[in-house]
């Protein structure tokens, strides 16, 4: 398989694995590194991607496993501060100031989500894949998938609502 | 009607059961400018899955084509060379046999020619033997060092002891 035809494969999913990366990690840098290796390794398996079935469910899988094996590896531990955006924790001011800007809070609020329910709610509600893809790039089965989704939906909705009652009710 | 039917598809949504294309609906609805105000709050969340979903990888891969070493070939051109090494190494060898069984075909002739060469070898030898007669000369002299003993036995005669 020539450079080309791997770029002809990759390309389209590539995005996506990036995105998943990043909201399994947070920290874009980070992000960046772990599709980095995916790739990488995809590219070294090159001969067996005629095998896989399906190459993007098989490459969102790997990503959900590489960035939970780096979350766990020591290396993770330096990586707190990036985690916990702390910039966004600062004086009352800016938390006002935040209060206006809500898409922010939307990040903030599925940043504080579990992993699993980060990774459904970004795989369906930004990446629009089936829930069977889904299923299967998690290693779950078709209902967990719905009911965790439908959680981080009505978690997010809460929280919301919460932010924009804050101070009024 | 259009308000009753998203806040249908909202609780469908929120339970988890919309299919892609109804969720599809929900995000035009809410990205649009015409959103209903007590449905406001589910606009940043749809805004903000839009956003993300133009989030772009920029960062390069390096792709290397990493050739790997084939031992095939060399292994066959190294199997060939040994096999012509021990093909062309057996004239060589017949060659000196050759030269070692000597060149004369007439047995007389090579009496002749090694009773040559063994009278040469044993002028020669004399010659150095000769030389070496001059050794008695030594032994002459060594012997007259014999008449010494006589001169220790005269002094001891003198001295008693």
């Amino acid at each position: 398989m020539t450079q080309a035809e791997f770029l002809n494969i990759v390309m389209p999913f590539k995005d996506k694995v990036f995105r998943l990366a990043k909201r399994i990690l947070i920290s874009t840098e980070e992000a960046e590194d772990a599709t980095q290796e995916v790739l990488l390794k995809l590219w070294k398996n090159k001969i067996k991607i005629a095998e896989y079935k399906n190459v993007e469910a098989f490459s969102m899988t790997m990503t959900k496993n590489f960035c939970f094996d780096k979350l766990k590896s020591k290396q993770a531990q330096n990586l707190k501060i990036v985690h916990s955006n702390y910039e966004e924790k600062g004086t009352p001011l800016q938390k006002q100031i935040e209060l206006s800007d809500s898409v922010n809070w939307v990040a903030k609020i599925i940043t504080e989500l579990p992993e699993q329910q980060r990774m459904i709610i970004q795989l369906r509600d930004i990446e629009e894949y089936d829930y069977d893809e889904i299923a299967k790039m998690l290693d779950m089965n078709n209902t967990a998938v719905r009911v965790n989704l439908s959680r981080a939906r009505k978690t997010i909705r809460e929280k919301l609502t919460n932010t924009h009652n804050y101070g009024i009710k | 009607m259009v308000l009753n039917n998203i806040e249908k598809l909202l609780e469908k949504y929120e339970n988890g059961e919309t299919s892609l294309k109804e969720e599809q609906v929900l995000k035009n609805y809410f990205t649009s400018d015409t959103v209903a105000p007590h449905l406001e709050i589910y606009k940043p969340m749809f805004d903000y899955f839009l956003v993300n979903q133009q989030e772009q990888f920029t960062k390069d891969v390096p792709l290397k084509t990493k050739r790997t070493f084939n031992y095939k070939w060399p292994s066959v051109a190294a199997v060939a060379v040994l096999v012509l090494g021990f093909y062309f190494k057996e004239p060589i060898v017949s060659s000196y046999k050759e030269y070692a069984y000597g060149t004369y075909s007439e047995p007389e002739k090579a009496l002749n020619e090694v009773t040559k060469s063994l009278a040469m070898i044993s002028q020669s030898f004399n010659k150095g033997a000769s030389t070496v007669g001059y050794l008695d000369e030594v032994n002459k002299g060594a012997s007259t060092l014999g008449y010494l003993n006589e001169i220790d036995n005269a002094t001891s005669i003198i001295f008693k002891n």
